[in-house]
């Protein structure tokens, strides 16, 4: 063709962000034209703060909290809301697992595919796009729990660090159900598989119940879950209530393992997928 | 470049565990030619046109597209190509407009630039109307023209085509194909794929049919439709249960195999309307009731069936895993 289209010059951030941005974009208002599949993604966790809240508030002991029932619901609820901030970031990785499934399915991926764009830039658009929608979820649920009586009480900065904390793991979970969506053969298939491990994975954690009121086997298996070191750092940064610890490293470093654990978990599933995108076609 | 060829392949093969989708397939496209890949269901032409757009890896054999290797340098032959595949591969919730504006930035274009093309394919492909409203409201059609309009928004020189009008109506296969003419025109080599031989014969200048992964004819619709002799005379019966004696009939003037097809038998003559006066004859005298006889020209139809002993239309069993298959998009 006699014509050539003009290409741009090299963006700072380099091409992997820039194209990143670009699929990210492209998610996010995905996001805002489909209002109803952001709409349920919040209203999911709200009820379930006001089912903990309301359902098993008190039910559940906090050990070394509250001496009278009204102390102890109190509590509980503080002791509540991290565990289902940790709750819902884990849950992020679904909505990547879904997403990525029906790229495939819709033969985008094919098409992103066989452009000239850095390798992996529509995976890390699937990640930022379904951490970043976290920050709106976090925030209607934020609300939600201050309604019901939950406080912040370890200072701004503590408080920020939390919330970074939560996104970073938001992030990290992402990149396991990208890598998860990548081998799933068609978007139904996915929607099951990407929450099966969810459930065990957020509920065998301290973030509904103390773990020293675990089995033996399960404590250990507890204490090392991000899930559990997540939802006790942002406990600690929100000066929520923690309950006691039991004897397990990352029970004494909880903010440390958490990030530890995501640069290694993201270092991982980040390999895997690329590896693995780079070989997929649509199905 | 040493190779100047806009696509070369040579002795391709593919095999998904135990299909083999090709089977040792050479493919040759001259920059500014248009070609078509003609075969039936499962041939093989998708698989082919994936390995030459980098999406999956040859078993053996090799393939330069541009010049480029497509498995040592997938990203020097995606800057040089654009892909159309076989389902409309837009996002649904994006506009037409913002869905050529991110393929554009992905070819990392100049903001500008993807701005005036992405308006100027809009235009060209009847979609201005519709440029802002999100590509779920389109038709079917309108999702074609986007998806082809979506990859050209780099002026690729090498264009893949993967049955571009299959699932269109009428008018818009029309549109379709004077789009892709005027393509050409602008010197852009197209490979195309088909399962319709009307178009392999009105689009492109070389035809490679293709049946089971391999090439089985190769060249101008002309030469192919010379290439099994010639006219055909087609008679069709009053009575199906005479369409076998008919062929036995038409077996002494043909020159080759007669067909039935339901009521009506076909076979290749050579010698013009004598050999139509002699069939005549010799069907009256064998008490064959006909309602229709006459003689065509072939059609690629006819090449096809000489060919592969089958209607390029005669769907082979095409394994039912493959999900997509039944969706039209
Ligand atoms: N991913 C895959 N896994 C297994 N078999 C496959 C796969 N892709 C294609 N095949 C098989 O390879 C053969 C060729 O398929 P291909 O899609 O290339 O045919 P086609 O000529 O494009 O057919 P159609 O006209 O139906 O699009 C078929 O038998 C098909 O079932
Ligand atoms: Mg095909």
């Amino acid at each position: 063709m006699s014509t050539v289209a003009p290409v741009r010059s090299r963006p700072i951030v380099g091409w992997a962000v820039h194209d990143g941005l670009v699929v990210a974009r492209r998610n996010l208002i995905q996001s805002i034209r489909v209002p109803e599949s952001l709409f349920f993604s919040l209203v999911q966790p709200v009820i379930f703060v006001l089912l903990f809240a309301y359902v098993f508030g008190g039910a559940i002991p906090i050990p070394g909290d509250g001496a009278n029932a009204e102390d102890a619901a109190n509590a509980y609820r503080n002791y509540l809301m991290p565990g289902i901030f940790g709750q819902t970031v884990a849950f992020a990785a679904a909505a990547s697992t879904v997403g990525i499934a029906e790229d495939m399915r819709k033969g985008l991926i094919d098409r992103f595919r066989a452009l000239p764009m850095a390798h992996g830039a529509v995976l890390i658009g699937r990640t930022f796009a379904d951490a970043g929608r976290q920050i709106l979820v976090l925030a209607v649920l934020s609300l939600t729990g201050l309604i019901v009586g939950w406080r912040i009480s370890g200072g701004v900065l503590n408080a920020i660090y939390a919330y970074l904390l939560l996104l970073l793991f938001a992030y990290t979970v992402s990149w396991v159900g990208s890598t998860i969506g990548l081998s799933m053969p068609n978007p139904e298939t996915a929607s099951t598989a990407g929450l099966a491990w969810l459930f065990p994975l957020t509920f065998l954690s301290n973030a509904f119940v103390p773990i020293s009121s675990m089995p033996d086997w399960l404590q250990a298996f507890a204490a090392f879950n991000p899930v559990s070191t997540l939802v006790l750092s942002t406990r600690e940064l929100f000066g929520n209530p923690t309950g006691i610890q039991p004897d397990y490293w990352p029970m004494q470093h909880p903010e440390a393992y958490t990030v530890l654990a995501c640069a290694v978990i993201i270092a991982i599933f980040a390999t895997l997928s690329v590896r693995k995108f780079g070989r997929t076609t649509s199905k | 470049m040493s190779d100047d060829r806009a696509v070369f392949a040579e002795g391709v093969v593919k095999k998904f565990g135990e299909v083999v989708a090709l089977d040792g397939m050479d493919l040759t496209v001259e920059r500014g030619q248009v070609v078509g890949l003609l075969g039936p269901n499962g041939a093989g032409k998708t698989t082919m046109v994936r390995i030459l757009s980098t999406l999956l890896a040859p078993t053996e054999g090799f393939a330069r597209v541009a010049g480029f290797d497509v498995v040592k340098e997938p990203d020097e032959v995606r800057r040089a190509i654009g892909l159309t595949g076989q389902y409309a591969a837009v996002d649904e919730y994006l506009t037409g407009r913002e869905n050529l504006r991110m393929f554009g930035d992905l070819y990392h274009l100049e903001p500008k630039y993807v701005k005036r093309r992405s308006q100027e394919l809009l235009d060209s492909f009847d979609l201005s109307e519709a440029a802002d409203r999100p590509v779920r409201t389109y038709s079917g059609g309108m999702r074609r023209r986007l998806d082809l309009a979506s990859s050209l928004i780099a002026r690729p020189s090498i264009l893949f085509l993967d049955e571009p009008t299959t699932g269109l109506d009428p008018r818009s296969r029309l549109g379709m194909w004077a789009v892709i003419e005027s393509l050409v025109a602008e010197g852009t080599t197209v490979l195309l794929t088909t399962q319709y031989l009307e178009e392999a014969d009105q689009l492109a200048q070389d035809i490679v049919v293709i049946d089971h992964g391999r090439v089985i004819a190769h060249g101008t619709a002309e030469a192919l439709k010379d290439q099994i002799g010639g006219d055909r005379i087609e008679v069709t019966v009053v009575n199906l249960g005479q369409a076998g004696a008919a062929a036995e009939v038409l077996r002494s003037v043909s020159t080759g195999e007669p067909a039935i097809e339901e009521g009506r038998v076909s076979a290749p003559v050579s010698g013009g309307s004598t050999v139509l006066v002699t069939a005549i004859r010799a069907l009256d005298v064998a008490g064959i009731e006909v309602s229709d006889l006459l003689l065509r020209r072939p059609t690629l139809d006819d090449v096809f069936m000489s060919l592969t002993g089958h209607a390029a239309e005669d769907a082979q069993p095409v394994p039912a895993k493959r999900g997509r298959k039944g969706r039209q998009s």
